[in-house]
């Protein structure tokens, strides 16, 4: 029953310019989210991608 | 000095087995089982003795963990309710976990929930053998505490089997009182657990729901997830202003007898939940809290060719998994600021380690951090 409201997400970039991580804002409060499925975090995130109703912005330029 | 070498020695009626011709007597119900005499206990924090975010967050409105460590409240639509590490506990306890109704709901939507949970990791619990023919029941204890009297649901659920259940009720007498309860948990033998650090068990004792999850009946034997049969003798706290509950001495371990609580070492208690978050503020100071104390100091020389362009964070105990990361300002505790105002990012983020780097020049690069990996 974990309940999440995700409000912000978009791919960090690690130094080499690869996807390392998710810039989220979840429940009010920013966090780094790391692709891992056994994150809570990550887990909520791709569910609602997979469900349409989250979409993962291009990382800022710098991150 | 003889030796009397036998087999078995059984008692001859009842429960108890006399020795010493003085009579001496020694309960069978406290004989210790095969089962560990150490480590017995499969709940982290049953004490509620660490609580690393806050010790009260007041108008919740929905589920989160807010204070004691790896104790979560779930709560959708049902009321507002205040979160409290406690102090009110019984004699022998530190602590106890409480929730206090704000704002009630008499009539909850069919929907609605109101729950105390816990989860525990899945390799931790691979002695069950659930999923074997040599799968263990096990038995539940707690102390529990109440301005509601009645019969209460609570429900084990398995994550790896589509939530595989199992509900059983147990009655509040007095209210007001702490009370001290006892449940055996049987054996599944057809459902595995799997090998891994994800959700093995929840547990989970229902405050109050609306029908969708109390209009079944218990479901006393592990079968399918059931959702009508999770609450089925509700409490029904938060019916009104001021109803409470309380809990604390959780114990969950092996057997078919409930040993006592299994008390240990604050230290202990602390590094088996830093497993699940762990922070760099003083274990009293509440993240956000402006308070220099643990700070860390980011080396870093952004935008120049040869300086340190990320600085590595190591976790004192291995992360369950690799954890979501909060840096937080040190006086302002605004998220993902240094204190010099440059904004912190966070990358390779792993079990043991972070790097925080800076999107911009400047010096002092001091920030405090926070590591979530709970289930």
């Amino acid at each position: 029953m974990n309940q999440f409201n995700i409000t912000i997400v978009k791919h960090q970039l690690d130094f080499g310019g690869d996807i390392c991580g998710i810039k989220a804002t979840i429940d009010d409060m920013e966090m780094s989210v790391p692709l891992d499925p056994a994150n809570r975090h990550y887990a909520a995130i791709m569910e609602q991608v997979s469900a349409g109703t989250l979409t993962i912005a291009e990382a800022d330029n710098g991150e | 000095m003889s030796a009397l070498n036998v087999n078995a020695i059984d008692k001859e009626s009842g429960s108890t087995l006399t020795l010493g011709g003085s009579g001496t007597t020694v309960n069978v119900n406290n004989m210790v089982p095969d089962v560990a005499l150490s480590n017995r206990n499969l709940i982290t924090n049953g004490a509620m003795n660490v609580a690393q975010r806050k010790t009260q967050v007041t108008g919740v409105t929905s589920g989160g963990y807010y204070t004691c460590d790896r104790m979560p409240i779930q709560v959708n639509g049902l009321g507002t309710w205040t979160v409290d590490q406690s102090t009110d506990a019984p004699n022998g306890f530190s602590n106890s976990f409480k929730v206090t109704c704000t704002t009630a709901d008499a009539s909850p939507a069919a929907n609605a929930f109101s729950v105390f949970s816990h989860r525990i990791e899945a390799q931790n619990i691979q002695h069950l053998a659930f999923g074997t023919a040599d799968a263990k029941s096990m038995t539940l204890s707690f102390w529990v505490k109440s301005n509601k009297t009645g019969a209460a649901s609570f429900d084990f659920l398995q994550d790896d089997n589509s939530l595989k259940m199992i509900s059983k009720s147990y009655t509040i007498n007095s209210a007001n009182t702490w009370e001290y309860k006892t449940i055996l948990i049987p054996a599944d033998t057809a459902g595995v657990i799997n090998n891994d650090n994800g959700s093995g068990l929840q547990i989970n004792w229902w405050l109050n729901s609306g029908t969708n999850w109390s209009s079944g009946s218990l479901q006393s034997t592990w079968s399918t997830y059931d959702a009508t049969n999770r609450n089925a003798s509700n409490l029904s706290v938060g019916g009104a202003v001021s109803d409470y509950f309380a809990i604390t001495g959780i114990q969950l371990e092996v057997g078919e007898v409930a040993t006592p609580f299994e008390h240990e070492f604050f230290g202990n208690t602390v590094a088996k939940c830093q497993r699940y978050y762990q922070k760099s503020y003083n274990l009293d100071i509440p993240p956000q809290t402006n308070n220099a104390a643990g700070r860390h100091y980011f080396y870093l020389s952004p935008n120049t060719t040869n300086g340190n362009k990320g600085d590595i964070v190591s976790f004192p105990v291995t992360m369950r998994a690799s954890p979501s990361v909060t840096i937080y300002n040190e006086a302002s505790g605004v998220a993902g600021v240094f204190s010099n105002g440059a904004s912190a990012i966070v990358i390779v983020v792993g079990q043991r380690s972070f790097m925080g780097y800076a999107t911009s020049a400047g010096s002092d690069f001091y920030a405090h951090w926070v590591a979530d990996a709970e289930l």
